[in-house]
């Protein structure tokens, strides 16, 4: 008997550690799985932040830019730079027949022949002389020279040439290939070119997204906010608002794409593509996660201190604009920052109001097209290129830094300058 | 112009909120008592250069373009035209007064582009003189009406109040907005394809309904076996059955072990943690299950023998249920600290361990708020689109086996809806149906799951 009582308790301890044990591993595979995934984006991202070039010995040859004697600045805009640019990389190889000429011009990237007239046009007087260029290597040298790219497949499986590697292997040991911070990255618009592909234009549509966003859902939230709270009486139509704002909460975010297709181009005819239809559909998504956080760090005033200004003769308007809502500031900016963050990850519903369309210009305003970051990474993560699979993971970086600043920053404001009643 | 103008009544706001104290101040100087204090008085008058600035640019904004257009079109009346005609005769117009217009230019219509032109700088120029003057005699009224014994206060919060009130309006205008760029289309569509056809069709080829020729008739058979949806309801729902396998044991357990069992420090450092899983971008999680699990997951099958789809339900639906995670599981934390004290030291008291407790008096006690946490969860997976675009296919295949490619509603309105859309298709009507009916799904799940948790919250409170 006692035995078995002994065998019971002993049973209910296994059972007990066992199921500790389960709780620790739900645990520890939440967290393997933020590590996995960090340390995945990281590893195939970081490669982009540098850039390859390949350093080719230019001659500034003025017979075939079609040059004059003593040329302006404007004649040297206009000149022909192909020809030279040809040249030069021709001239890598002294031996090579026509088609090997092809290959060599496609070692550097699409656009070398601007890379040589920049840099005439800042010492102009390199005419007639020879000087060593940096030029962009292409994306598929780059990725062969970061080591993410298989020599050993056959070579018609690969998008580079044995002949190309050769002569790259050539640069290579001459000391003629080197790898540089990638500043393009940051500075160009988006490209059909991995090695000329930035994130400068969605860098802007974001911003421009998120500023109309913010200019439009933090003045309506507060202001609605203020009113559930402090003014709206108890009945069945503020109810009503209540179920109306929590569902919103939860509505996927791709029905707001919906809306801002049907409603905002549809109807109001808005410009397409643009960050003013993708800040005003941001905006109605982010509107009941403000008035949420609002309300909540109003309900935290404690009403002592409405009382307060009540018992000196305040009217409820002045004590709710001047006392409440500035105690209620810092709750409130901290939900602002949160929601904005999560309308800036936010991709299904641009995608519907198309802001997918391919731009290679920086937009100066809301009203030019535009991408966003999380729809760039959508643009590049679609593209077959090798290349672009580590802008992509570059991108998530950028991305998930901005996202890191913005919720320490909301954290900061709620822990620095909220106060604590009690 | 527009904001050189409302610059302008800007302006004006401040100088009449100048002139409002101003006045307050010398009516106090006569030793006459206010009502209110003198910055009211500013502000009453603020609001009456506000209001009818406000009430002229909206009419304004309404029914400028319906005049402009009437007018323009009054040319072209006694021609005989269509009303889609002249409909495309006003577009040209005012793509060419724009300089977009790219096609054959013809006489009238550049007639009729700088008639546009001058009707709209007249528009502008006499919006101008009415909103300018109009303002200036509303507040000159106003100035002269107020004086020692007016009330300014009270008008002046009503006025605020209403303000505040109309914002709040903001959240059901959108739930309208919703409801509307849903509703017209939905019905456009169904008068095209039947009801029925659509909720139990087992065959989903979009492409396959091209865009049709306005002038074609149109003929409803060709659309036959075109738009059943039900590979997709049934792909979305398998795709959330296996987001919400990962996602439920996992959130649930470490929600329990984060309330009862973790100390204090793991706690302050976990549960941070694991909420930075629910602050990933989503189409982040999409692009890591396209470039990562799904590839992994191909080799695993390929190596055990088995056909693995590079795009599997799996890899979508795994990638998804991490991503719902944290909300089952911080959820379910609030729900099982909130559970009273008391359940927990009447069972030690009787004797039971730790975990029996949990299982025989916490869970039970916590059950509905449980319940109302994974079917917001479910809702969630229902709805999520990026993961499910770039990682799960874009065929629709009617299929229970995890390890091939379905789609589902989210990722067919992407499909249909990426580039341009022709409006009054039926492909594009196909998008607003589907978005119609994951918008009634997930309500319904919203509300019950929140009734549910609000329900329970009632009961310990």
């Amino acid at each position: 008997m006692n035995k078995n009582k002994e065998q019971l308790l002993n049973k209910r301890y296994k059972a007990e550690k066992r199921f500790r044990l389960y709780g620790q591993s739900a645990i520890f595979m939440a967290l393997l799985f933020l590590t996995i995934f960090i340390f995945k984006i990281f590893s195939t991202g970081y490669s982009a932040f540098q850039k390859t070039w390949l350093i080719v010995p230019v001659t500034f040859d003025a017979e075939l830019m079609m040059l004059e004697q003593n040329p302006s600045k404007e004649d040297l805009k206009d000149a022909d730079y192909y020809d030279i640019a040809l040249k030069s990389m021709a001239d890598l190889d002294p031996n090579a027949n026509e088609d090997q000429e092809n290959e060599l011009k496609r070692m550097v990237s699409y656009f070398f022949e601007r890379e040589i007239k920049r840099e005439l046009l800042n010492d102009p007087s390199l005419i007639g002389k020879t000087k060593d260029v940096y030029l962009t290597a292409s994306d598929d040298l780059d990725q062969v020279f970061k080591g993410n790219y298989p020599r050993d497949l056959p070579e018609d499986q690969r998008r580079v040439t044995d002949y190309q590697l050769k002569i790259f292997d050539q640069l290579v040991e001459l000391g003629k290939v080197e790898s540089k911070f990638n500043l393009s990255f940051f500075t160009y618009p988006d490209s059909r070119e991995a090695e000329l592909a930035g994130i400068a234009s969605s860098f802007m549509g974001s911003i421009f997204s998120i500023l109309v966003c913010l200019m439009i859902a933090f003045p309506v939230a507060v202001l609605a906010a203020i009113y559930l709270e402090e003014f709206a009486p108890k009945n069945r139509f503020t109810d009503f608002i209540e179920v109306n704002i929590n569902n919103l909460a939860a509505v996927p975010s791709i029905v707001f794409g919906l809306l801002g297709l049907g409603i905002l181009l549809a109807v109001f005819q808005l410009p397409r593509s643009t960050p003013l239809v993708g800040g005003i559909t941001l905006s109605l998504m982010t509107l009941p996660t403000i008035i949420i956080a609002c309300r909540a760090s109003l309900k935290a005033v404690p009403p002592s201190i409405r009382e307060a200004a009540l018992a000196m003769g305040a009217s409820k308007m002045q004590t709710t604009m001047h006392h409440t809502v500035p105690l209620s500031m810092p709750g409130t900016l901290s939900g602002t920052i949160i929601g904005l963050a999560q309308a800036l990850g936010e991709t299904a519903p641009l995608i519907l109001i198309g802001m997918v369309a391919f731009v290679n210009t920086i937009p100066g305003s809301p009203l030019d097209p535009a991408a966003s970051l999380p729809v760039q990474i959508y643009i590049w993560a679609e593209s077959a290129e090798r290349g672009f699979v580590e802008k992509v993971s570059a991108c998530i970086m950028v991305l998930l830094g901005f996202l890191i600043i913005m919720n320490l920053f909301a954290q900061i404001i709620r822990h620095k300058f909220e106060k604590k009643w009690s | 112009m527009n904001l050189i103008l409302f610059i302008f009544i800007v302006l004006l706001g401040f100088t009449s909120y100048y002139f409002g104290r101003k006045k307050a101040y010398t009516i106090q100087s006569t030793n006459k008592r206010l009502t209110a204090l003198p910055q009211f008085y500013g502000y009453y008058l603020a609001i009456w250069c506000a209001i009818p600035a406000f009430i002229i640019f909206s009419l304004w904004a309404i029914f400028e373009p319906t005049i402009v257009k009437l007018l323009i079109l009054s040319d072209y009346s006694n021609q005989g035209y269509l009303d889609d005609e002249l409909n495309l005769i006003y577009e040209k117009t005012k793509a060419l007064s724009r300089g977009q217009f790219t096609g054959e230019i013809t006489p009238f219509i550049e007639a009729s582009a700088e008639k546009y032109l001058s009707l709209r700088s007249i528009a502008q120029s006499s919006k101008a003189v009415i909103v300018l003057s109009i303002i200036i005699a509303s507040v000159a009224y106003a100035y002269k009406k107020i004086s020692s014994n007016s009330r300014t206060r009270e008008p002046v919060e009503k006025f605020l109040k209403a303000v505040l009130f109309t914002a709040s309006l903001a959240a059901i205008l959108t739930t309208v907005g919703i409801v509307f760029s849903l509703i017209f289309q939905t019905i456009d569509f169904f008068k095209v394809i039947p009801l029925f056809d659509f909720v139990f069709g087992t065959h989903w080829y979009p492409a396959k309904a091209f865009v049709r020729d306005s002038s074609e008739a149109l003929d409803p058979t060709m659309y036959s076996d075109t738009f059943g949806a039900v590979p997709i309801f049934a792909g979305t729902f398998f795709i959330a059955f296996i987001a919400m396998c990962v996602a439920i044991p996992i959130g649930l357990m470490s929600g329990i072990y984060l309330a009862e069992y973790a100390s204090v420090k793991v706690r302050q450092y976990a549960k941070p943690l694991i909420e930075i899983l629910a602050g990933i971008p989503t189409v982040v999680y999409g692009f890591f299950a396209a470039l990562t699990v799904g590839p992994f997951l191909k080799e695993i099958g390929n190596s055990m023998g088995l056909d693995v789809s590079a795009e599997s339900a799996l890899a979508a639906g795994g990638v998804m249920g991490i991503m719902i995670i944290p909300f089952i599981s911080s959820l379910s934390d609030d729900v099982i600290t909130s559970v009273p004290q008391s359940l927990r030291e009447g069972s030690y008291a009787m004797g039971a361990t730790k975990s029996e407790t949990i299982k025989k008096v916490i869970f039970p006690a916590a059950l509905p708020g449980i319940v109302g946490s994974i079917l917001l969860g479910v809702s969630r997976a229902i709805g999520e689109t990026m993961i499910v675009v770039m990682a799960s296919g874009l065929a629709a295949n009617l299929t229970l086996n995890p390890l091939e490619s379905t789609s589902t509603i989210t990722a067919q309105i992407v499909v249909i809806l990426i580039g341009d859309q022709a409006f009054g298709d039926p492909k594009t009507q196909a998008a607003f149906a589907l978005g119609m009916s994951l918008f009634l799904v997930t309500l319904c799940l919203n509300i019950v799951a929140l009734r549910v948790v609000k329900k329970y919250r009632e009961k310990y409170e």
